[in-house]
């Protein structure tokens, strides 16, 4: 090519357009609506249609109603045990990962939920790194979403399988935090969002609970455990003061559940029927059961979401490519994956001198 | 002094009067005062030391600090001892509970039984060995006559860590399985626990302690509270220190938002049963199970295997007289130590050493004639 035929192609450096300031404490007087503020509408219209997927994990012992919680806070059947007490099956003599997916509709949302159940955990005379499957399993998803999006031809909406919730639950001792429940915690604050719940808390009176809360939220902060709302995550002062509020006074949260309905006032109610009384899941002088569903479902599920992505997510990338000297992931082609794990041919390593064409 | 008492009869001349004996026993035990050794054993957190608070009426732990769990990770299982003299209606009893501070805390728990089975050999073997001494007037009973083990009310049934337990120590202690924090079940999870712990014990081949069956002359009444009392095992509890104001009487409760739990309301757990059994009713049988069952395997283990060291030293004796009389109570563990394989290696080359001159002579005798 010419250098004029060249100059013909590349058009002349266009002058750079004038891009006002930014006004400042500007009400802008509008001569009419224009209709920007639809554009919340719009995407809640999107987000209806598309749908979306929240993946909770549940640790702890058993018998400490991991299943139960699950199915109340979601009020349906979704976790891997139906309720009842056909619950004969042995303690797994390792850590076993079980997600099971379950499609519910509200208000014309759907969301895809799984739960993640780790029976097992926690269970043997010997727990030494018993939580090593959990953050592998963690590791595995991350990495799934990660080959996704280093893809050329990448999905619309790649299967986010990766775990936006742990809930940690804490035996309800009543004196402290376990040696396992540190250590697990310490191991996985750095990969997941954990949100620690005290289970089974209809054991304690309130005086007992206050104490207890007290203690383990000391003893999470003398071990340095960072658990969902982290501080360092705090996006603005509105955030910090609502999450600080959550952090030092109602987590974590004591929490009670039930998959039954009580006559209670006139009312019915889920709930747990002793001798001495009804224990009411979902009131709060009872138990803190709302205060957790609120905070995980009705406020804080899609933080829970974008701080999986962008924090928990990138710190793994982050990893992977300087593993590999900053570059994604490659996976050897082959007959069979050839048309899922395509590498853009800038991406991959200059190729031999021996191999050139 | 000697008693007299109202007996029907008592001018007959056939009456001789040893219907008293009972009742002199009675005294004699009544002015000694009777001792017990209640041994408490679980995870942390089952409220034991509340439970053993409520059941005597008595605080022992006052002082007690609990470790953080930072701390408890390098905590290894401890046996601790409290002593507290209870007297009631001129009945002096000194109660001992042993405690097992650490039990089950651990990350890694395997062996964790091992600190309590041991304790609970060295108070036989302290007893064996006071029993075979001379002076007997004061021995001291320390040996643990029951052993409460908590169960924790969250999981679904025993773990693999109470199984454990209970199979290590079911032949040398009582063992009376406690479902824990009782008030953290309705009335049916009660229920389907309690089966489910009864069938994995009899699954397991654990034996824990049997109530004696009635003896057929018994009441009724009394018939059917042994049949109960049978049928509650675990007993499932729950204790508190403080008192509530429930239906305008004073009780020993836990106040919830939800209403009040009355510790000694049979309606609530089977505290009462329990307390009734511990004390009122199988005292005395535990300690006799415990002298007549468990302490007497113990005894027989041991003798046998210091018989069969001692066998062995005389077959090496043979040729020299042996005075054997004095019968050795040396301190032998059921499995000898390295220290004692030494010695017993040193006299076996002196034995020899022994034989090879006593032969010498016997020929130099013999080639001098």
């Amino acid at each position: 090519m010419t250098d004029a035929a060249m100059s013909e192609l590349v058009p002349e450096p266009r002058q750079k357009p004038v891009v006002p300031m930014k006004p400042v404490g500007i009400n802008s007087n509008l001569l009419g609506y224009i209709g920007i503020d639809t554009i919340i509408e719009q995407m809640r219209k999107k987000t209806m249609k598309t749908g979306f997927d929240f993946n909770v994990m549940v640790v702890g012992q058993i018998g400490l109603g991991k299943s139960t919680l699950v199915n109340t806070l979601f009020k349906s059947q979704v976790s891997r045990k139906s309720s009842g007490w056909n619950r004969e099956e042995k303690i797994p003599k390792t850590v076993e990962i079980k997600a099971i997916g379950h499609v519910i509709e509200e208000g014309g949302v759907k969301m895809k939920l799984t739960v993640i159940d780790t029976p097992g955990f926690g269970d043997q005379i010997n727990n030494e790194n018993c939580w090593e499957p959990i953050e592998k399993y963690i590791n595995e998803q991350y990495e799934k979403f990660l080959k996704e999006e280093v893809n050329i031809a990448r999905k619309k909406r790649i299967p986010d399988t990766r775990v936006h919730c742990c809930l940690y639950f804490i035996n309800p001792t009543g004196h402290s935090l376990r040696p396992l429940d540190l250590e697990f915690m310490k191991h996985l604050s750095k990969v997941v969002n954990i949100i620690p719940v005290i289970a089974k808390a209809d054991t304690m009176t309130l005086e007992e609970k206050t104490e207890f809360k007290q203690k383990v939220r000391k003893e999470l902060e003398v071990n340095g455990i960072e658990f969902y709302p982290q501080k360092e995550f705090d996006e603005d002062l509105e955030d910090k003061t609502e999450n600080d509020k959550i952090r030092q006074e109602s987590m974590p949260f004591a929490v009670v559940g039930s998959d039954k309905e009580y006559q209670v006032n006139g009312k019915r109610v889920l709930g747990r029927k002793t001798p001495w009384g009804v224990i009411e899941v979902e009131n709060l002088s009872h138990c803190e059961f709302a205060l957790l569903r609120d905070f995980v479902i009705r406020t804080h599920l899609q933080d829970l979401k974008e701080v999986t992505h962008n924090i928990h997510y990138e710190t793994y990338r982050a990893k992977r490519l300087n593993e590999n000297g900053g570059l994604p992931p490659v996976t050897i082609e082959t007959e069979e994956n050839h048309e899922s794990n395509l590498i853009p041919g800038w991406l991959l390593p200059p190729p031999s001198p021996a191999c050139c064409q | 002094g000697v008693l007299t008492m109202g007996w029907q009869g008592v001018d007959d001349k056939e009456y001789v009067g040893f219907a008293t004996l009972p009742n002199q026993v009675h005294r004699k035990s009544v002015k000694k005062g009777f001792d017990f050794t209640l041994m408490v054993a679980g995870e942390s957190g089952l409220g034991k030391s509340t439970l053993v608070t409520s059941l005597f009426l008595t605080d022992m732990y006052r002082d007690r600090k609990l470790l953080h769990a930072e701390e408890r990770i390098m905590q290894t299982v401890e046996i601790t001892k409290h002593v507290v003299d209870i007297e009631e209606k001129g009945i002096k009893l000194r109660l001992t509970i042993v405690d097992t501070p650490g039990f089950g805390d651990a990350v890694n728990n395997t062996e964790c039984w091992k600190p309590v089975a041991d304790y609970i050999d060295q108070q036989f073997e302290q007893y064996f060995r006071d029993e075979s001494g001379l002076n007997r007037k004061n021995i001291q009973d320390n040996r643990v006559h029951c052993c409460l083990y908590f169960v924790s009310p969250f999981g679904h049934g025993l773990r693999p860590l109470d199984v454990e337990f209970m199979k290590a120590l079911h032949q040398r202690v009582n063992i009376v399985p406690i479902l824990a924090k009782a008030d953290t079940l309705t009335p049916s999870e009660v229920e389907h626990k309690k089966n489910k712990i009864r069938n994995e014990i009899e699954h397991f081949g654990i034996r824990i302690y049997q109530f004696p069956d009635c003896d057929s002359d018994e009441d009724e009444d009394f018939k059917l509270q042994d049949q109960a009392l049978k049928e509650s095992i675990p007993f499932a509890v729950i204790g508190s220190n403080t008192v509530v104001e429930a239906k305008g009487r004073r009780v020993r409760g836990r106040l919830y938002p939800w209403g009040i739990v009355e510790v000694e309301n049979p309606m609530h757990c089977d505290f009462v049963k329990l307390r009734t059994m511990l004390v009122r009713t199988h005292m005395q049988d535990l300690k006799d199970v415990t002298r007549e069952t468990h302490y007497e395997n113990y005894r027989a283990q041991c003798i046998q295997s210091m018989t069969r060291l001692v066998v062995k030293e005389r077959n090496r004796n043979k040729l020299t007289r042996e005075s054997g009389t004095d019968f050795p109570i040396p301190a032998i563990p059921t499995v000898p130590d390295n220290e004692t394989e030494k010695l017993i290696r040193e006299k076996d080359e002196e034995l020899r050493r022994m034989q090879e001159m006593l032969q010498k002579i016997q020929r130099q005798i013999k080639d001098s004639h």
